[in-house]
């Protein structure tokens, strides 16, 4: 092995601290070295957050892993948050779905159980958005992180400063096991330079899901430094603007494969460091309306007809912040009034994390969501919808991850209103 | 007989018939509907992926750029050489991304199977392989295909 370990790193790997943590450490130097680390750094965040979050019934070989960790005495040496639950009663599903469900997660309870005991920092720390005030697991700027699920990362690297690359699902355990992780891509300081300059020319706001799947499918796994959006988002990094960067980052995840973006004049690093931020000979990228609307008009629709009537509209994912959450009662409010209808003509699910769900069970605006018809969860959206039975369901989102890896067809936020309103017809 | 010598990632040897996917391949995506329904030919459920779409990935030599999709995608490589489901070899055009490398180096660590993968293989490599070509894979990163 040619990476270059401290005494205490090589004492892990020669199998001091236990052979299951050598065979952490293992991996992780494995991995590292494949990307060219010359040494592992500590991991300064005070907690980490995992991606794998569900109970599924064939991931077997996880939970087994998850065990070995265990009896080995390898758990994690920081506290974590987790994924969201892949269950809720209170989404609607028919008796079979029940059945399904019942068997596709029969492993829940125990896998909770395994979180519990490896490290998890709350009863209810699952969600993907972790960096939620609510929620409480704020990395700081400059932090390495070793945490998966994409859009918690491309959010932690973009908008907080954090530095973190694009873990897999155990690895990120591994990391938090040991205490480092190796030290290449987005956190070095070469690997957070761009090489894509994405000049935005929209004559309006874009809607913040569409211009991150078009910057994710053009630039895939590198990075973007945006330019032209301080006209629709200012210079200041309010609530609205942080809840805009999640989603447009969320998207740029999930429809290409970015770690980190930097938005000029507005993104910790972009604000401090401006061009000198960009790599040279970077590509160029130019997103004026047209562009946004071919990208839209590029989704597939996987319903198998194509004209179904929705059964089911999902908005959350990632989960809803608690300022969108009041956003969405007072639109959406405003629309069923201009419609003539108290309640949602399509049975809706807005998710959130349990910690944001809670202080807003306590407000008004979740008493109205109710009374218009519209369900309040923490469910992961995406795991509801990954069987045959939900994913032959047509159900409708302004979510593009959701519609990225589920059947789900994607609408614009104002469409999605639109049609619970009943206004707009498929 | 083409050859190709790309880099060592997981050492091994193996010969397989070609699955080539010149998108990228969405290992969640790919594997999801196999994994939960007991498939053991592994046959791909990634419909936005028509190349390798309903084709079995077990066993075969997986040709590819890059992975792409979930953070969970190199748990869920795991998962499929843990239960035997995996790919006999996988082999990238480009330098392996994050997900693919934890799922090859996981796979190797933390299981008995053999899934050698080699990476950095060229453009030229996805342009020259086609699906069914036999493809002999050595030790040292040499890729044959015929």
């Amino acid at each position: 092995m040619s990476m270059k370990l401290t005494g205490a790193e090589q004492a892990i790997l020669d199998g001091d601290l236990g052979e299951v943590k050598a065979k952490v450490m293992k991996t992780l130097v494995l991995y590292g070295e494949t990307f060219g680390a010359e040494k592992m750094v500590p991991i300064t965040s005070q907690y980490g957050h995992l991606v794998t979050s569900f109970g599924l019934s064939v991931m077997k070989p996880v939970y087994e892993l998850m065990d070995q960790l265990i009896e080995g005495g390898a758990l994690s040496g920081q506290l974590f948050s987790v994924d969201p639950w892949p269950l809720d009663k209170n989404v609607p599903s028919n008796f079979i779905q029940n059945i399904l469900f019942k068997v596709m997660y029969s492993n829940q309870t125990d896998y909770d159980k395994q979180l519990k005991k490896l490290g998890i920092m709350k009863d209810n720390a699952y969600t993907c958005t972790c960096y939620m005030e609510e929620v409480g697991n704020i990395p700081e700027m400059g932090d390495i992180l070793s945490w998966a699920e994409s859009s918690a990362v491309v959010y932690a690297n973009s908008v907080l400063g954090a530095r973190c690359n694009r873990n897999s699902g155990i690895l990120e355990l591994f990391g938090s096991i040991v205490g480092r992780v190796p030290y290449f891509g987005l956190l070095t300081d070469e690997g957070r330079k761009a090489t894509w300059k994405v000049l935005v020319k929209t004559t309006k706001k874009p809607e913040a899901q569409v211009l991150g799947s078009a910057i994710g499918m053009k630039v895939m796994e590198e990075v973007p430094y945006i330019q032209g959006m301080n006209q629709w988002l200012g210079d200041e990094l309010t609530q609205e603007v942080k809840d805009y960067l999640k989603d447009m980052g969320a998207a740029t995840a999930s429809n290409g494969a970015v770690g980190l973006y930097h938005v000029e004049g507005l993104t910790p690093e972009a604000a401090q460091m401006g061009e000198s931020l960009i790599a040279e000979n970077a590509q160029v990228y130019v997103i004026d309306d047209a562009e946004l609307e071919r990208v839209k008009k590029s989704y597939p629709v996987m319903w198998k007809n194509k004209k179904a009537s929705p059964k089911l509209c999902f908005v959350g994912c990632p989960h809803l912040s608690y300022a969108q959450l009041d956003d969405w009662a007072l639109k959406l409010e405003e629309s069923l009034e201009k419609a003539g209808r108290t309640t949602v003509d399509i049975p809706t699910v807005f998710t959130t994390s349990p910690a944001v769900l809670e202080k807003f069970e306590q407000s008004e605006n979740a008493t109205k969501l109710k009374d218009m018809g519209v369900v309040l969860s923490s469910i992961c959206p995406l795991m509801y919808m990954n069987n045959p039975l939900c994913g032959k369901m047509p159900v409708i989102t302004s979510s593009n991850k959701l519609r990225t890896y589920t059947t789900a067809k994607y609408y614009t936020n104002d469409e999605i209103l639109s049609l619970l309103s009943g206004k707009e017809r498929l | 007989m083409t050859i190709f010598k790309g880099r060592v990632v997981v050492a091994g040897t193996t010969s397989a018939e070609a699955l080539v996917s010149t998108a990228g391949f969405n290992t969640l995506a790919s594997y999801q509907k196999s994994l939960m329904f007991g498939d053991k030919k592994a046959k791909c459920s990634d419909q936005n992926n028509p190349e390798i779409f309903e084709k079995a990935m077990a066993g075969k030599a997986l040709c590819l750029p890059q992975t792409i999709g979930s953070t969970t995608g190199g748990m869920v490589l795991y998962c499929a050489a843990a239960l035997e489901r995996q790919p006999a070899c996988l082999l990238f055009s480009k330098p392996i991304d994050s997900l693919a490398a934890a799922g090859a180096i996981l796979a190797s660590i933390w299981t008995d199977e053999n899934m050698p993968t080699i990476d950095s293989l060229g453009d030229e490599f996805l342009e020259a392989v086609k699906t069914g070509d036999t493809i002999t894979v050595e030790e040292d990163g040499t890729v044959k295909v015929e």
